[in-house]
């Protein structure tokens, strides 16, 4: 379906190599033909940082547990300890969190910071590529310009880590980035290092609407309908699967490598089990014919996202296994956010499928905790009893886990990144703030620190710089 | 005899739409008057006819009336969205439900949109179970600046729940309401000067022809008011500078009832508003700079206007066709932020009741309206629910089409039956 895949693909083919020629009776030729499955390598070290011993709060691990009066012990940027009492090491700082509580940092994992930045000009539109529906070739770490002003918002609000993605205008909006919120001149000096690449997917009306009955934008008009829709995935994974199977027989028997292709690269990475799929899916008769396809062609639906729907197939979702990327109470804007309900997460949740609060807004990224509170007080009240240290798993744990990093984050557990945030109360109170956020141990926020408060280069120079926001 | 009926956590069902007001008192409430008398313990609120009738901690119903034990929980007045759509979109994407704007319509401020509202909207029951009880909706701009003329409606999704049809004037003079008028500020301006004028030279200089320098005939008689003051005029600017301009239309015109919706940089002129005695409809949450209007946006704008002696109201703009509910959740946000409890819930009651010129609500007061909700909790906490909701003094059904898709979806076996069968 897309015309555009074969432009300059030759001229990224790296050598693995070099040899003086290639006999085709080895199995492992010494001028063998590899793709570079990283070549925007993160640039990210985590910053200095002091060893921090967090006394007396009520700290939610993540992964369900909660210690009332615990500490929490950071060294050289990692979680060492979480117990009831600590002793303090030589020349720790340590912080009484008397009243206070401690959490994993927030991971949203759908956001546009970066990608469709404030201010919202014509020229910072950079989330989606509306030039044909099928564009797996595009990467969102491209689009991301560091400066956003919505990044450190975030991080004021106890966002450690954020999955950038594409929008939802396409079948396939290419390649997400999962990235740690501290401020960077370069994207690479955000991006997470180890994170697997992510694919953007969309189903539904978006797809339809911007290519279809909006107007036809691409050559013929597909995709018009949902089965437009499905086609159109279909035929893009019938052809990975070939590129799959040219890559892997050269691997094995050598000879001429495929010509290479970005756009079935990146499908080719979703086959292989290294880059998960991430699909906006809003209705539950769409979502369950979505994995059907992935059974179809053999891969995985890591998560769906928005998932309005997703209380009606809770079963189907914890049986297939994927999560469900959910807000807590938008709906009505479109007709597959319809049938939107309240307790949507905490339904998912009591059926044993994975929930995850997002946000796909620079401004509700800013209160996840408080979106997770409503959840879980509407579900209560339906019924649904879920505690609070089990209910932020939908804020960090969950997350992690749907962006491949919870071996290295989401919850506060010794030998893991020291993601950690102090917060001046309950975080399921509409009352509480972020007071101190540390990203692999580094105090990168301090409320009411100006010191410790990042301002945006273009913040700089204009109403308000440096003020509380 | 007095009858106690004990407040069930769940549901609490109204009776239908055609009984009238029972008399019915809330006993041992929490109540946020809004007024001089402050938050009052363990208090009466007797409601008869419609009317708060008696209230107090010493006031005693009189015998036989029913009797709702708030069990020491807070009673608020109905909370008033200031800013919303509800009921003039059922689905946003679909333009066949969508009355908020016509940019093929000939007419601007002829327009009103209590022409399109629909009481049995279903954002009209999802707005109103969350303890919103009143709101005020504005047209969105289509084809010009001004969008046309808002309503003052009631929750209640009755039918003839409008309560003022021609409430006010909504005008975009920010980037909106530039783009609208040929892609300048200055145009925007120009066409205000000529609306004003064809307005004030209502019906004579349409006596030869239609088209007045801005308006058409029937915009133009549609503007009086406004012009004369008799009607409020809603203006939606964000800028410093854009702000005074505002200010300045007020002081060389100082007969107009004027107020400003967005006002995201208001905090850098508030003391210039407060003198000019504007109020202003915040978002609590607006804290980016999502266009070169807002730069100076930031969580503590409430707090700083309010401070400066500024009539403050909060609205939640983003989707408020949908999602008007969330002023609540504004409103908490705003007390993180600096504002004071009583100065946040009166944002949402007793400052859009004066905007709008609401007699008799907004307020727990003898006399007043009994628009009233019984919560679970602060009523600012995202943790809290209306246990009961009053509207004119009927009991509102905590129903909507929300929570029937909730209940259908809680038992997902479909072994006997599939769900369908289920209500």
């Amino acid at each position: 379906m897309n015309k555009f895949s074969f432009a300059a693909a030759s001229a990224a083919v790296v050598l693995a190599a070099c040899g003086s020629g290639s006999s085709s009776d080895e199995g492992a030729a010494s001028d063998t033909v590899e793709i570079d499955r990283n070549p925007y390598p993160s640039t990210y070290t985590p910053y200095p940082s002091t060893a921090t011993l967090l006394k007396d709060a009520t700290v939610i691990d993540g992964i369900g547990g909660e210690i009332l009066e615990g500490d929490v012990l950071l060294v050289d940027g990692k979680v060492s300890q979480v117990a009831e009492e600590i002793a303090a090491p030589d020349g720790a700082t340590v912080i009484d969190a008397t009243g206070k509580w401690v959490t994993p940092g927030i991971i949203d994992n759908h956001s546009h910071l970066g990608v469709y930045p404030s201010p919202s000009v014509s020229a910072h539109g950079d989330g989606n590529e509306i030039s044909a529906p099928v564009t797996a070739e595009v990467w969102a770490e491209h689009g991301v310009w560091p400066q956003d002003p919505g990044f450190p918002r975030a991080l004021a609000a106890g966002v450690t880590s954020m999955q950038i993605l594409p929008g939802s205008a396409n079948l396939f909006g290419g390649r997400g980035v999962t990235l740690k919120n501290v401020p960077s001149r370069t994207v690479q000096g955000m991006k997470f290092p180890g994170a697997p690449y992510t694919l953007k997917m969309a189903c539904g009306e978006n797809p339809k609407r911007v290519y279809g009955y909006g107007g036809g934008r691409f050559p013929g008009g597909a995709p018009y309908s949902r089965m437009g829709n499905v086609a159109g995935y279909r035929t893009a994974w019938a052809k990975a699967v070939e590129y799959k199977r040219k890559w892997d027989k050269y691997a094995e028997e050598g000879g001429d490598p495929p010509a290479r292709d970005l756009e079935l690269d990146t499908l080719m990475g979703v086959l292989s089990g290294d880059i998960l799929v991430h699909m906006h899916c809003y209705r539950a008769d769409e979502m369950a014919q979505i994995m059907d396809m992935s059974e179809e062609f053999g891969y995985k639906v890591t998560s769906f996202h928005h998932a309005v729907e997703s209380y009606k197939i809770a079963d189907k979702l914890a049986d297939y296994g994927a999560c469900s990327a959910m807000w807590a109470d938008w709906w009505g804007f479109k007709m597959e956010a319809y049938d939107g309900v309240r307790e949507n997460i905490p339904m998912v949740h009591k059926a044993g499928a994975c929930a995850i609060v997002h946000s796909d807004s620079d401004i509700g990224i800013q209160r996840l905790n408080q979106e997770a509170a409503k959840a879980l007080s509407d579900g209560r009240r339906a019924g649904i009893e879920i505690s609070d240290a089990d209910a932020w798993q939908w804020l960090s744990a969950n997350p992690a886990k749907s962006l491949g990093i919870f071996e290295e984050t989401g919850s506060l557990e010794a030998g893991k990144a020291a993601d950690v945030v102090l917060w001046s109360g309950d975080p399921f109170s509409v009352y509480s703030q972020a007071e101190k956020v540390f990203i692999d141990g580094a105090l990168m926020y301090d409320r009411g620190n100006v010191a410790l408060t990042p301002v945006m280069d273009f913040e700089l120079g204009q109403p308000g710089e440096g003020d509380l926001k | 005899m007095i009858r106690k009926t004990l407040l069930c956590a769940t549901a609490f069902v109204a009776l239908t739409a055609a009984a009238s007001a029972q008399d019915v008192a809330i006993i041992n409430a929490k109540v946020w008057t809004g007024t001089e008398a402050g938050t009052l313990d363990n208090a009466t609120i007797y409601m008869s006819e419609g009317q708060i009738a008696g209230l107090g901690a010493n006031f005693a119903a009189p015998s036989g009336t029913e009797l709702i034990d708030a069990d020491g929980n807070w009673v608020t007045p109905g909370i008033i969205a200031p800013f919303a759509r509800t009921g003039i979109v059922e689905v946003g994407a679909e333009d066949s439900t969508n009355d908020t704007n016509a940019s093929g319509s000939a007419f601007s401020v002829a327009l009103r949109a209590s022409d399109g509202f629909n009481p049995a909207a279903t954002p009209v029951a999802v707005t109103r179970i969350e303890g919103v009880t009143r709101v005020a909706v504005a047209p969105a701009t289509g084809g010009s600046m001004i969008a046309g003329q808002g309503f003052v409606a009631n929750t209640s999704g009755a039918p003839g729940s409008v309560t003022d049809n021609r409430a006010f004037v909504y005008v975009d003079l920010g980037e909106g309401g530039a783009g609208l008028a040929g892609g300048s500020r200055p145009a925007a301006w120009a066409a205000l000067r000529g609306a004003f004028a064809d307005a004030r030279g209502y019906p004579g200089r349409f006596m030869a022809h239609n088209e007045g320098d801005t308006l058409t005939r029937a915009d133009a008689q549609a503007f009086g008011p406004a012009v004369r003051g008799q009607q409020l005029i809603l203006v939606a600017a964000h800028r410093a500078s854009d702000l005074r301009k505002v200010i300045e239309l007020k002081a060389q015109n100082l007969n107009l009832d004027v107020a400003i919706v967005g006002a995201d940089e208001g905090w850098l002129v508030a003391d210039e508003l407060a003198a000019a005695d504007i109020p202003v409809i915040v978002d609590p949450f607006s804290n980016l700079p999502a266009s070169f209007a807002q730069l100076g946006a930031t969580s503590r704008n409430a707090e700083r206007l309010i401070e400066a002696g500024v009539p403050t109201a909060f609205a939640h703009l983003g989707d408020s066709g949908h999602q008007a509910r969330l002023v609540l959740q504004s409103a908490g946000n705003a007390v993180a932020n600096g504002v004071s409890f009583d100065d946040a819930l009166a944002a949402m009651t007793v400052v859009p009741a004066a905007i709008y010129g609401l007699q008799g609500y907004g307020s727990i007061e003898r006399g007043n309206v009994a628009d009233l909700v019984i919560w679970d909790g602060d009523p600012l906490e995202v943790t809290s629910a209306p246990t009961a909701i009053f509207i004119d003094g009927q009991a509102q059904s905590l129903e909507s089409r929300q929570t029937k898709l909730r209940d259908r979806y809680l038992d997902l076996d479909e072994s006997e039956k599939p769900p369908a069968y289920r209500r």
